[in-house]
């Protein structure tokens, strides 16, 4: 009996991961297979200029991805982010052009102050209709889409609006960025070495910097815990004491100041400019991206770690279509309809196994246990 | 006598939500009207061109555009209530059922192929057949992963939402090498608009055959029955011998059905045929309709008159925005307002709220008239 004690605790300790950990695990490591299998096969992949352009470009998806799985993990959802993205880049941009200010850290301290307002003005209203009057939270948030595109419209007059490039913050966001020559491309032309340096927005740096926080807030602090509690049972935890409502209002605030904040980054990363069309279905692909990292719907089940990788392996899926020549639109969106079909099946499958206690590994996986 | 009367005022009841909001509606309507001083709003005129005549007015024009969200928010209306969750993927897969419909009706050898301008009965029929299969076909993907692999179907739906028209367009582009198609045709016109010599859209009656169809099977089946017990507890229904996998099964495939008969309204109304743009964001619209009608968007007892007259109300709500002179863009803000307000005012814990206030009022008068009458 004694040999077999360290087994146990082997055979405990991976039943001790939760689901939420194991489904990370595997968008993780398919994340990782996908790139890698891109390295060997597309000769452009090998630059990595490639892979900061995937993070630049997807960093609004990572924050708003973030923002999704914090109130799916409390059981409700959010479709309005992508209108508020819109509605912050409009309202932003408006500002810029009538403000006047001229000292760049003031205006664009303004001009994040009023991102992170819109964001947590729709957050909060949502919230409160949500907790407090316990409407649907579809519904309720639906609305909120509709809101803020039709704000949107209604302050622009259905025009787009430029910001100049003379503007204190285009000059900032223009330098928002660093370089690195080591990993950039270099070419000698007429005896001159030229080199093109692979370039890291800020962007990147903000949306990694999101979700190390938020996953600590989750995993660490009493509202993170309180969310999980609610989403996994609300009746549970308000017999526990746990303040159901409050939680779940919090969950939206936090949804609303993360999509503002992701409004504000895609204006940081494509430039200043209000659009009608900005964000349009990305609250879809926000959902998409946070299934794929293991956040299930029906609330208590979730990690940022998860949606992060979620949103790359979107990102990384783009990139492999168009580099292997299928440019036509209806290619991506296939190709993301087939990746979401493998990884909600799956993660079906495994969960159902799981709950069955009959995750029967094949010898060659078992690390360790060989000698059962 | 007595018996029927009690029923109406039971499902009278059932359906106050709808009924209140679009009442409120046409109220607004006729103040608006009595403070401008112009009743246009309300009229209902002939037109008449060389196609034949046919009514107009805002009110036909409210019931006429209605159809495809009221056909569409009835089988909504059933996924809602056997899987406790919503469909977002029925304006792609009608997207596809318009590109089979358009395919199978398509002669194929002509020269133009961007325009369908003379096509035979039985191509049509067999270009609805078409529609309806492949309809189906998608729907039970979806059921499928509903039903089978027990997974939330807002989830599920999101595949074919994300790459369903991208399947419309493939196949359109694949056998038509077109992207959109114009449909100008009198057997379309006629399934579209109007039938010659009959004064009445033809979508008008449409809906009300699939209505009757819907009663028809809840009057002579135990589906209604059968449909709740599954969205109350799946658990105690299989315990009582109810497939929930089949009653799940079932409503998509009716859904699918309801999908591919509007999708064929829809794009015999407009006359062309583009899969981008075909039935685009109506799948919101379907779950708004859903919700304003009175049924709980989490499964179990539902009331398709209440989805239908949700799917009015709405369009009541943009038809009056658009007689205001609101433009369709911005309509969405004053549309999410309104909507909001229906939705707070049918909120659980304002109802609560009022029935409570309106008890305390019925006590107070009760007692004050029992010292008046001491």
């Amino acid at each position: 009996m004694t040999v077999m004690q360290p087994d146990l605790r082997r055979k405990k300790k991976f039943e001790r991961l939760t689901d939420a950990q194991l489904l990370t695990i595997i968008s993780g490591g398919i994340f990782l297979l996908m790139y890698g299998a891109a390295l060997l096969l597309i000769e452009e992949f090998q630059k990595p200029q490639v892979f900061f352009d995937i993070t630049n470009y997807y960093s609004y998806l990572i924050i708003i991805a973030c923002s999704l799985t914090v109130v799916m993990i409390g059981g409700g959802i959010n479709i309005s982010v992508g209108g508020v993205i819109c509605l912050t880049c409009m309202v932003c941009s408006i500002f810029l052009n009538n403000s006047g200010i001229e000292d760049q850290t003031l205006l664009v301290l303004a001009t994040f102050g009023i991102a992170i307002g819109i964001g947590a003005v729709f957050g909060a209203f949502q919230g409160a209709l949500i907790s407090y009057l316990e409407i649907q939270p579809f519904i309720i948030t639906l609305g909120g889409m509709f809101l803020a595109r039709g704000l949107t419209t209604i302050l622009s007059g259905g025009e787009n609006v430029p910001v100049s490039e003379k503007n204190p913050f285009t000059l900032w966001i223009s330098n928002a960025a660093i370089k690195i020559p080591e990993l950039g491309t270099s070419r000698i032309r007429r005896g001159q070495v030229f080199v093109n340096p692979a370039t890291l927005h800020w962007v990147t740096i903000i949306a990694v910097a999101v979700v190390i926080i938020i996953y600590l807030v989750m995993r660490f602090t009493k509202f993170g815990r309180n969310t999980y509690a609610i989403g996994g049972n609300a009746q549970s935890a308000q017999m526990l004491g746990i303040n159901v409502k409050l939680t779940r209002f919090n969950t939206y605030l936090l949804s609303g100041v993360l999509s503002g904040l992701a409004g504000f980054v895609f204006m940081m990363f494509n430039g200043a400019g209000g659009k009608t069309g900005i964000g349009l279905r990305s609250e879809m692909d926000a959902i998409a991206a946070s299934i794929i990292g293991g956040t299930l719907l029906s609330g208590g089940v979730g990690n940022v770690i998860g949606s992060f990788f979620g949103s790359m392996i979107l990102g990384t899926l783009q990139k492999i279509i168009w580099f292997s020549g299928l440019k036509e639109a209806y290619w991506q969106d296939m190709a993301n309809g087939v990746m979401l079909g493998i990884f909600i099946v799956m993660q079906s499958v495994v969960l159902s196994v799981r709950g069955k206690g009959k995750m029967h590994l094949p010898e060659w996986l078992k690390f360790g246990r060989k000698n059962i | 006598m007595n018996a029927i009367m009690k029923r109406l005022k039971g499902s009278l009841g059932a359906l106050a939500m709808p009924l209140v909001a679009l009442g409120v509606l046409i109220l607004f309507n006729l103040i608006r009207c009595a403070v401008i001083g112009d009743f246009h709003f309300f009229a209902i005129s002939v037109a008449s061109d060389d196609k034949g005549s046919v009514l107009s007015g805002n009110i036909i024009s409210i019931i006429d555009s209605a159809s495809v969200l009221a056909i569409i928010s009835m089988g909504m209306t059933l996924v809602t209530a056997a899987c406790g969750g919503q469909d977002i993927s029925v304006g792609a897969v009608g997207a596809i059922a318009g590109a089979f419909f358009v395919i199978m009706m398509h002669p194929q050898h002509e020269e133009q192929l961007s325009t369908l301008s003379s096509v035979a009965w039985p191509n049509v029929i067999l270009g609805i057949i078409a529609a309806i299969i492949a309809a189906i076909v998608f729907m039970l993907f979806n059921g499928t992963l509903v039903a089978y692999f027990k997974i939330q179907p807002m989830i599920a739906t999101l595949i074919l939402f994300s790459c369903g028209r991208s399947i419309a367009y493939y196949f359109l582009f694949q056998v038509l090498g077109v992207g959109s198609i114009k449909l100008d045709d009198p057997i379309i016109f006629a399934m579209g608009k109007v039938i010659p010599g009959v004064p009445i859209p033809t979508s008008i009656f449409i809906v009300i055959l699939m209505g009757l169809l819907m009663w028809l099977v809840f009057k002579r089946t135990n589906l209604r029955l059968y449909t709740q017990a599954v969205g109350i507890n799946q658990k105690a229904a299989q315990l009582n011998g109810i497939n929930p996998t089949a009653v799940k099964l079932l409503s998509f495939v009716m859904l699918g059905v309801c999908v591919a008969v509007a999708a064929i309204v829809k794009c015999s109304n407009l006359g062309t045929l583009t899969t981008k743009s075909l039935m685009d964001s109506i799948e919101m619209d379907a779950i708004l309709a859903v919700a304003i009608g009175g049924n709980n968007l989490g499964g179990g007892k539902f009331r398709l008159g209440g989805s239908i007259l949700g799917a009015y109300t709405i369009q009541t709500l943009s038809t009056t925005l658009n007689a205001m002179q609101v433009s369709p863009d911005s309509m969405k803000a004053y549309k999410a307002i309104v909507i909001i307000a229906i939705m707070i005012a049918g909120s659980p814990v304002v109802r609560n709220w009022l029935v409570s206030v309106s008890g305390k009022i019925r006590m107070a008068l009760r007692s004050s008239q029992a010292k008046e009458v001491e």
